[in-house]
């Protein structure tokens, strides 16, 4: 059985609320952080602790934190993302859903450490339900005297606000978070400057994920030198995957991050292993940005180990053979589901999100979208497969911000493992959409149990 | 004494040149100036904030700098990053960034419509421009392109937003030099649309200069459109004292014989208005006596509307004066006079939209 950090108390009942939380060991950390720790030792442990952001880039927490600037007279912000958007990502929202008070703890000696005396948490506006359970704990942290002025009588002053986003995709980037959070189009801003220099209202400010937030509590409780035994090598900690697809046990679970690929797949106590004893085809692993893995890949890495659910082994081998962690969002495909179809489903995404700001993403998103379209419904050309892996190819790496390349992406780990797949459509358009492919790209099922002797 | 600035040293394309710190790469570029010199289709230099967005001016950074040498992972738009001392970047010598270039291009046109025969830009479009240096023979592209409506934005400004391809620059334009919120855009990703708020018109006295900084035909000047193509006319700077205190009344008269055809504020080699002019100016001084003419414009752009207004040109002598023994030749037929088309005493600027033969038949 893993050992869990941050859901470790999710199945308490009430633990919603605050007095169940604190009778549970809640706001311990904080009381430790400001109390006995100062902000310097606060970012010291997140370092030691080799945290990394949660959100999907996967960036040093601490090494982020000592970036932000400190000119004198000016304010600082903390910006919790929780615009979580990604498809197949939905691991905030069990947090904030079940254990808010986490997050407002985790906001709390957060803001500590960096000097921040407001921190805001933009949340996506699908999840029309949750500021209501946020703002609640909020009221209910507040009269309990872990917000507003003077906590703990440390001279430390915090206010959280809630800010619902409008429901786009690009407000997930932290930028166009900052610029919606500004009341502004939420268009991605250009970097340099980076939002520890220039950051909201102009002033040093750090985006983390909701997950991130929540992860220094632990880590605080802990001790860094604890934490990273949760897990191998740069990968430290627990991590939560929002598993979805055809698997039999679909939910959010916290993973030590020292766990196969292959054990989360089949094991009881993750996902159960493919729906209907089916086999495995491919399966996305960090978010439908990041590319796709064929089974054969994905079990096992490039240079033939055990691929494990960390950053370094998820990337092992680049794109080529190789994918990436991301945001925990992970997508398993049986045999019976179409790549093409998949592909055209989160192009079809990423062009309904596009800003529009700068050229490649804007016109050519839609074209990809387009070429995809005609190939799955048999009007595609042999022709179109190079002509889509060109157009991801001038996209990728030259937009303004990363969602070219979470366009980008998909489409070309489709085309670079799938490539026949493709063909296949283009020959047998009639017969495309009874998805039977006949095709090769599937892991061999765990071997059944031997029958009983009669 | 006045402390000595420090310069950085930056080298594109293998050529040196010192900058202050500050100064982004496609400045340094222009210091330099020539084909080193990316193209730039949003950013301009008199608006904050422009830039970044179109991706034509993408350049490789092959070292940072000489304190951190490593060179930046991806392409970078040149326009909005600024250089650090013993940068070295690649711009024409990099054929990653050629093809970059070739992308953009391509994106550019995918929606805007090749009507250079009917747009009052042609000869003056950047987008031509660019897509003769960087673009491809042929479209790949088979989809319907996109178009819209034209609006009437104001009574003196269309737009044709086809053409767009939405730099943003009149937005930044309307933002900051009429200090009122104009226009903006609209939707998302392809379907953003540059609009006023519910079609309502853009009136204000310095709003014409979105027609200047547009780098496509998407916004014209309809006391100009059809009435001539740039490259028949001939520019001439001009001034007057504008009773606008914020106008600086310096203008381009662009003429045909003593016609003025339409009335542009002056721009750069690199197609930057140098000084915005105002309404007045640009749409209601339309004769050549409310002008003082300064002489002939230098037009420093290598597109075709610099073709044929050369300067210092030392033309041949006319040999058939000599064969003549020093008579000039007699006039057989004076074509003017002759024409059922076009008749002397007719102003085509003074048309109401575009000639037609019943203008003729008066």
């Amino acid at each position: 059985m893993g050992r869990k950090l941050l859901l470790d108390k999710a199945h308490i009942e009430g633990i919603r609320y605050y007095d169940t939380y604190r009778s549970n060991g809640g706001y311990a950390a904080a009381e430790k952080a400001l109390k006995s720790m100062g902000p310097d030792a606060v970012v010291e442990e997140v370092k030691k602790s080799g945290l990394r952001g949660r959100g999907g880039a996967g960036f040093p927490t601490g090494l982020k934190w000592s970036f932000i600037a400190k000119p004198e007279g000016v304010p600082r912000y903390l910006v919790c993302n929780a615009d979580e958007s990604e498809p197949g990502t939905f691991k905030d929202r069990y947090l904030m859903e079940f254990i808010p008070h986490l997050l407002i703890e985790g906001l709390l000696i957060s803001s500590f450490a960096l000097g921040a005396n407001s921190a805001y948490i933009y949340i996506r506006g699908e999840y029309a339900w949750i500021p209501d359970i946020l703002e609640q704990a909020i009221a209910e942290a507040k009269n309990k005297g872990w917000l507003g002025k003077n906590i703990l009588g440390t001279g430390f002053d915090l206010e959280i606000y809630v800010q619902r986003g409008a429901g786009a995709y690009i407000c997930g980037e932290e930028t166009a978070l900052l610029e919606s959070l500004e009341g502004k189009r939420g268009n991605p801003r250009i970097k340099p400057p980076f939002p520890a220099v220039k950051g909201l209202w102009g002033c040093p400010t750090v985006v983390n994920n909701v997950e991130t937030i929540a992860a220094v509590v632990p880590i605080i409780n802990i001790g860094g030198d604890e934490y990273i035994k949760f897990g191998i090598g740069k990968s430290t900690g627990t991590k939560l995957i929002s598993a979805c697809g055809n698997i039999n046990k679909p939910g959010v679970y916290e993973i030590e991050m020292n766990i196969s690929v292959e054990e989360f797949i089949y094991s009881d106590e993750y996902c159960g292993g493919i729906k209907g004893g089916k086999r495995l085809k491919a399966c996305i692993p960090g978010g439908s940005s990041v590319p796709v893995l064929p089974a054969n890949l994905l079990l096992k890495t490039a240079k033939g180990e055990t691929r494990m659910m960390t950053y370094e082994s998820l990337n092992d081998g680049g794109f080529a053979t190789g994918s990436m962690l991301g945001s925990g969002g992970f997508i398993v495909m049986d045999e019976d589901q179409c790549i093409v179809r998949n592909t055209l489903t989160f192009a079809r995404f990423y062009h309904h999100e596009s800003c529009g700001q700068c050229s490649p993403c804007r016109e050519g998103t839609g074209w990809m979208k387009k070429v995809l379209h005609n190939i799955e419904y048999g009007k595609g050309k042999m022709s179109d497969i190079d002509l889509l892996w060109d157009i991801q190819r001038k996209i990728e790496g030259n937009t303004i911000c990363p969602l070219g390349d979470a366009a980008a992406w998909p489409v070309a780990a489709a085309i670079r493992h799938f490539r026949d797949e493709f063909e296949w459509h283009v020959k047998h358009p009639d017969e495309a959409l009874t998805r039977n492919f006949g095709l090769a790209h599937y892991a061999d099922p765990l071997p059944l149990p031997e029958p009983a002797a009669v | 004494m006045a402390e000595e600035k420090k310069l950085f040293k930056v080298k594109i394309d293998n050529i040196s040149v010192e900058v202050e710190p500050g100064t982004t790469i496609l400045n340094a570029a222009r210091k330099i100036g020539g084909d080193v010199v990316p193209p730039a289709m949003c950013y301009y230099s008199k608006l904050q904030g422009s830039g970044g967005k179109c991706r034509t001016c993408l350049v490789k950074v092959s070292k940072g700098s000489e304190a951190d040498p490593r060179p930046m992972p991806k392409l970078v738009a040149s326009c909005r990053t600024t250089v650090m001392d013993g940068m070295e970047v690649a711009n024409i010598t990099s054929p990653e960034v050629q093809e970059a270039r070739k992308g953009v291009v391509e994106f550019l046109l995918l929606n805007h419509p090749l009507d250079c025969p009917v747009c009052d830009q042609a000869g003056e479009c950047d987008l031509q421009n660019l897509s003769y240096e960087h673009g491809a023979e042929a479209t790949r592209y088979e989809f319907k392109r996109r178009t819209f409506d034209k609006i009437d934005i104001g009574d003196k400004i269309q737009l044709h937003m086809t053409r767009c391809i939405l730099c943003y620059r009149c937005v930044y334009t309307a933002d900051q030099l009429t200090e009122k919120r104009e226009h903006g855009i609209l939707g998302r990703g392809d379907a953003s649309e540059i609009s006023t708020y519910i079609h309502q018109s853009l009136d204000n006295e310095f709003i014409g200069n979105v027609i200047d900084v547009c780098p496509v035909g998407a916004l014209t000047d309809k006391t100009f459109r059809f009435k001539n193509r740039v490259w028949f006319l001939k520019p001439v700077d001009a001034h007057r004292n504008c009773e606008n205190p914020k106008c600086c009344g310096k203008t381009v008269l662009w003429m045909r014989g003593d016609e003025v055809f339409r009335v542009t504020a002056r721009k750069d080699q690199y197609g930057e208005v140098e000084d915005f002019i105002c309404n007045t100016c640009r749409f209601d001084k339309k004769e050549k006596s409310d002008w003082i003419i300064e002489g002939p414009r230098k037009i420093d752009r290598h597109s075709v509307i610099s073709q044929g207004h050369y300067v210092n040109t030392v033309k041949p002598k006319d040999p058939l004066v000599e064969v003549l023994d020093g008579r000039q030749p007699k006039l057989l037929f004076d074509i003017h006079t002759q024409s059922q088309v076009n008749r002397p005493d007719i102003d085509l600027s003074k048309i109401e939209g575009p000639a037609h033969s019943d203008d003729f038949n008066k």
